[in-house]
């Protein structure tokens, strides 16, 4: 358990640290993306036959842990958001947060439809080669 | 009586983080108890779960005037470290854990294009109305933009440009409102914009990114589809930081003199 648990905590620092470096690098100074570099280096720890041959059998049930603990730890953090400043922001702040959800969502499908159809043939025909 | 109550009180302080466990226990039970009697299942109970918990930090902010939520009030404090932005972070990258490597390689220009039109057109739908409220320099609504953008590109954008500091408290909310309207939008139209592919979940996360309304309103619809938008979400704030001050800035600027 725990050594899973261990793989993704470290994940999560060898990707805050790659997101924290763009940040410098890009004069922003913050974290761009760690999160998204940690998941991918987690992705590929866990499908690393090196990886999966050092680390003692059954370790990723400490990854799946934490999986399981995803809703509830978003329950959690639904809980404490700032709802009541959120409504008390007035119109612009309720139109303008809403307005531009629905615009963005209405946007999914156009997207859908106009850009994975080329994708998709890239890889069908990566599958013919 | 009363020091019956106060052993609870002080042993819930003692334990923040244990009593969290607890309460998220018991709105989730609550939540799948409703979910499957009283909706038959149609709604997903985490749906009801963060709708309750957005409902509890209601409460919460109105009760102590903090800006946490429930997680304001002493005995609940806990709640703030399970869904602070340390656990949020831990828990969203575990769930990459069992993601198809495949889909995501497929998907990668999909996911840039999806970045790009979300902070660029987000951004423009937050100046028109910004400008439609009658906001008419140009870094206000600047700053405005860049709060529905996410809650952290617009603070961020209001320092840089010199905006006034309840322009930026403005943008604030107008981000947080962004984020708890994914949040609950999501689960219910995910069927009709066709969020039912881990490809559509990606474009998901691009277009909406605020990274914790985008995992609470996928885990709310179907938590498979989480890996995928939360990994292309965890960019959009840093490129929403990276344009909004500068590119964007100057677009306005041009059209607001």
């Amino acid at each position: 358990m725990i050594y899973g648990v261990a793989l993704l905590a470290g994940c999560m620092f060898a990707g805050s640290f790659v997101g924290n470096l763009l940040g410098i690098l890009t004069g922003l100074n913050s974290d761009i993306g760690g999160v998204g570099f940690a998941m991918i280096l987690l992705l590929l720890a866990t499908n690393s036959k090196t990886v999966n041959k050092i680390m003692p059998a059954g370790y990723t049930k400490g990854v799946e842990f934490w999986k399981e603990m995803f809703i509830p730890v978003i329950i959690a953090l639904s809980a404490s958001q700032n709802v009541a400043s959120a409504i008390d922001g007035g119109l612009l702040a309720l139109l303008a947060g809403v307005g531009v959800v629905v615009v963005m969502m209405l946007m999914i499908p156009l997207l859908n439809k106009l850009i994975p159809q080329k994708a998709e043939d890239k890889v069908s025909e990566e599958v013919e080669v | 009586m009363k020091a019956i109550a106060n052993i609870f009180v002080e042993l819930f302080i003692d334990n923040a983080f244990v009593m969290s466990f607890l309460i998220v226990g018991i709105i989730s039970l609550f939540s799948k108890f409703v979910a499957d009697k009283l909706t038959r299942g149609k709604i997903h109970s985490s749906a009801i779960a963060i709708f309750l918990g957005l409902i509890l930090a209601y409460v919460g902010g109105r009760a102590t005037g903090g800006s946490k939520g429930l997680s304001d009030l002493p005995i609940f404090a806990g709640i703030g470290i399970l869904g602070g932005s340390s656990f949020r972070d831990f828990a969203i990258i575990s769930t990459s854990y069992g993601a198809k490597f495949s889909e995501i390689k497929k998907c990668g220009v999909i996911g840039v294009v999806a970045l790009l039109i979300g902070v660029i057109g987000t951004f423009f739908v937050g100046a028109l109305i910004a400008i439609a409220f009658g906001y008419h320099d140009a870094a206000s609504v600047t700053t405005i933009a860049a709060g529905t953008v996410t809650f952290v590109v617009g603070p961020v954008t209001g320092a840089a440009v010199g905006a006034d500091s309840a322009v930026i408290a403005l943008s604030i909310a107008a981000g947080v409102v962004k984020s708890i309207t994914v949040m609950l939008l999501t689960p219910m139209v995910a069927k009709k914009i066709g969020l039912t592919t881990p490809r559509a979940a990606m474009v998901f996360g691009g277009l909406m990114g605020t990274t914790s309304g985008t995992s609470a309103g996928l885990a709310a619809t179907d938590p498979k589809l989480v890996p995928y938008g939360a990994m292309v979400a965890t960019f959009y704030t840093g490129l929403g930081c990276l344009l909004c001050p500068s590119v964007l800035y100057f677009i306005m600027k041009i059209f607001l003199p």
